[in-house]
């Protein structure tokens, strides 16, 4: 991946470290995402996306680590640069005295080629709200103008922090929609979630990030490989009745009234264990076959760089 | 955009917003205008003997709260709320030199302060009889472009100091209604102890007050130049302004 010339990479950043005081957030990541690509930096809270996105953006100054932004790093970039770039913070509220359409024109005089704002309310779907104070809009629209204010300068790189966090299903759908429209309009995009789903759903490729390292990157699909994608034969054990072959093995975790078959390949083990309840009669009340979810794939990735990287 | 044309742009932005927000708009438009009404009200208007009616007292010192009002107290808080709520932070991340956004809160001050001056002026001429002697007008413009520049800048640094949105009020008002009553605002200095107003002298609202009184004394001749006033301004706006360039975040403290 690294092979790619600089100029198709939007961002290219090597060993990154940030930390605050003696705590080390950010423990040498590398990240790159090419030009139009839609990049999902997934990662529980406190794991360092933040950190490493405002990085990116120039807010925060990296300890060590090479950076190139558009081909610029960020923290000695000119203010052309952010004609270049649009930002999305994770907190940052519009300016209440003013209006949706107001608040997209003073920001859009910031920018040398601005695009029309009547043309961006409708792209975040504001049109509608244009004349009202921002302060009467929902948690929804406000991230939407957020989004707006992002995009009406026109730029070839959005950042995107935590856009859907603290949102209803419904709310996040409709936000997911705006997002999707940026890869039709040829844009790159590096956001950041702790939604496994969205960054399914909306990204090219991901980056798992946990305790400042990035512990997976690959499509949704690839992840999934990369774990060690264990299957679960699972059903409601009754301690009194007949037990099932020990060559099985099964077992009964603490706590828990489900016995539980897991391995890599259970298919025999399933087709013996139900040829031994039905040679018995033995009932299998709520059994189940599962395979690992994304989201089982995102907790064990995240649950395991303690293990991986000792501090 | 040029320079001037993005400084335009943003100061009709920000006097938009000010005029929008209920809290800046009454402390710093209606507050003055009824302590005018108020302080006639209570210690008479009659005509002293000189032929000056007893408000041309009263008009400099309500310029003064005015004044401070649209710049400094209303800097402190409209910029701490700024600063929490992101939109400083979304700002510079923007390719608007931050320079331009910091000159416009400061010119957006100077032009409320020059709309109340006109407004108090106007008010005290058509009903209270305040006198105004055109030969002062020059004193006056130069007093009320560094007083509201000094107090801009004083605004400024003092939100290096205020840790919140809600801390801002407090903060703001602990500093500057103790100042009002030393520094000759709502109690002339002739009434008040020698030490109180050694102590106020310390201050700039002082000092902008006094430069304002030369601008209203009807028995002034020619144009006053009170210099050693001007001069307490501009330590006082410079220090600030030093104070702000170091330490202004733009970036919320939670």
């Amino acid at each position: 991946m690294s092979a790619l010339p600089p100029s198709k990479l939007a961002i290219d950043a090597a060993d990154l470290t940030k930390s605050y005081g003696d705590i080390e957030v950010v423990k040498g990541i590398d990240l790159q995402v090419r030009t139009g690509e839609i990049v999902a930096f997934l990662g529980p809270n406190g794991a360092g996306k933040t950190t490493t996105i405002e990085i990116l953006e120039g807010f925060r100054e990296r300890d060590s680590g090479q950076v190139q932004v558009l081909g610029q790093d960020p923290a000695l970039a000119p203010l052309a640069w952010r004609e270049r770039v649009g930002i999305v913070l994770q907190e940052s509220e519009p300016t209440p005295e003013l209006t949706a359409l107001e608040s997209l024109k003073m920001q859009a005089a910031y920018y040398d080629r601005p695009r029309d704002p009547l043309e961006i309310l409708e792209l975040v779907g504001l049109s509608d709200s244009r004349d009202q104070r921002t302060r009467k809009l929902s948690g929804g629209q406000k991230r939407r103008l957020d989004l707006g204010m992002a995009l009406v300068g026109d730029p070839e790189l959005v950042f995107l922090d935590e856009p859907t966090t603290g949102f209803d299903p419904s709310a996040r759908r409709e936000s997911w929609v705006m997002i999707e429209a940026l890869r039709e309009l040829g844009k790159t995009v590096l956001l950041t979630t702790h939604y496994m789903d969205e960054a399914e759903h909306l990204a090219d490729r991901i980056l798992v990030i946990a305790a400042g390292v990035i512990v997976a990157n690959g499509t949704a699909a690839e992840l999934a490989e990369q774990v060690h994608a264990t299957s679960r034969i699972v059903w409601r054990y009754d301690p009194d009745g007949l037990q099932p072959p020990n060559q099985l093995d099964w077992s009964v975790p603490d706590e828990s009234d489900l016995a539980v078959i897991s391995g890599d390949d259970v298919v025999p083990k399933l087709h013996t264990l139900v040829g031994w309840a039905v040679d018995n009669d033995v009932a299998l009340p709520e059994l189940e076959v599962t395979r690992p979810t994304l989201e089982d794939v995102y907790l064990q990735l995240t649950n395991s760089p303690s293990e991986a990287t000792p501090a | 955009m040029s320079t001037a044309s993005q400084l335009k742009h943003q100061v009709d932005f920000d006097l938009l917003i000010f005029r929008r927000n209920p809290a800046a708009s009454f402390f710093t438009v209606i507050l003055p205008i009824i302590f005018l009404v108020i302080f006639t009200s209570i210690f008479g208007n009659e005509t002293l003997d000189n032929g000056a009616t007893v408000a041309t007292l009263y008009v400099p010192g309500i310029l003064t709260l005015a004044i401070v009002s649209a710049t400094a107290v209303n800097l402190a808080m409209s910029m701490t709320a700024r600063r929490e709520r992101g939109i400083l932070k979304r700002v510079r991340g923007t390719p608007l030199p931050p320079r331009i956004f910091i000159l416009s809160q400061a010119l957006t001050g100077i032009v409320i302060s020059t709309m109340m001056t006109v407004l108090i002026t106007v008010i005290g001429r058509i009903f209270y009889g305040v006198a105004f002697n055109l030969s002062t007008l020059p004193t006056l413009i130069i007093s009320l472009a560094l007083g509201a520049g000094a107090f801009s800048a004083i605004g400024l640094a003092l939100t290096t100091i205020i840790p919140s949105e809600d801390a801002a009020p407090a903060v703001t008002n602990a500093i500057m209604l103790p100042l009002y009553f030393v520094s000759g605002v709502f109690i002339p200095d002739s009434q008040v102890p020698g030490w109180v107003s050694t102590v106020g002298n310390i201050f700039p609202v002082a000092h902008l007050n006094q430069a304002l009184q030369g601008s209203f004394d009807p028995f002034v001749d020619g144009t006053p130049w009170p210099t050693d006033h001007w001069l307490v301004l501009a330590l006082w706006g410079g220090f600030s302004a030093v104070i702000a360039i170091r330490y202004f975040r733009w970036t919320p403290r939670r």
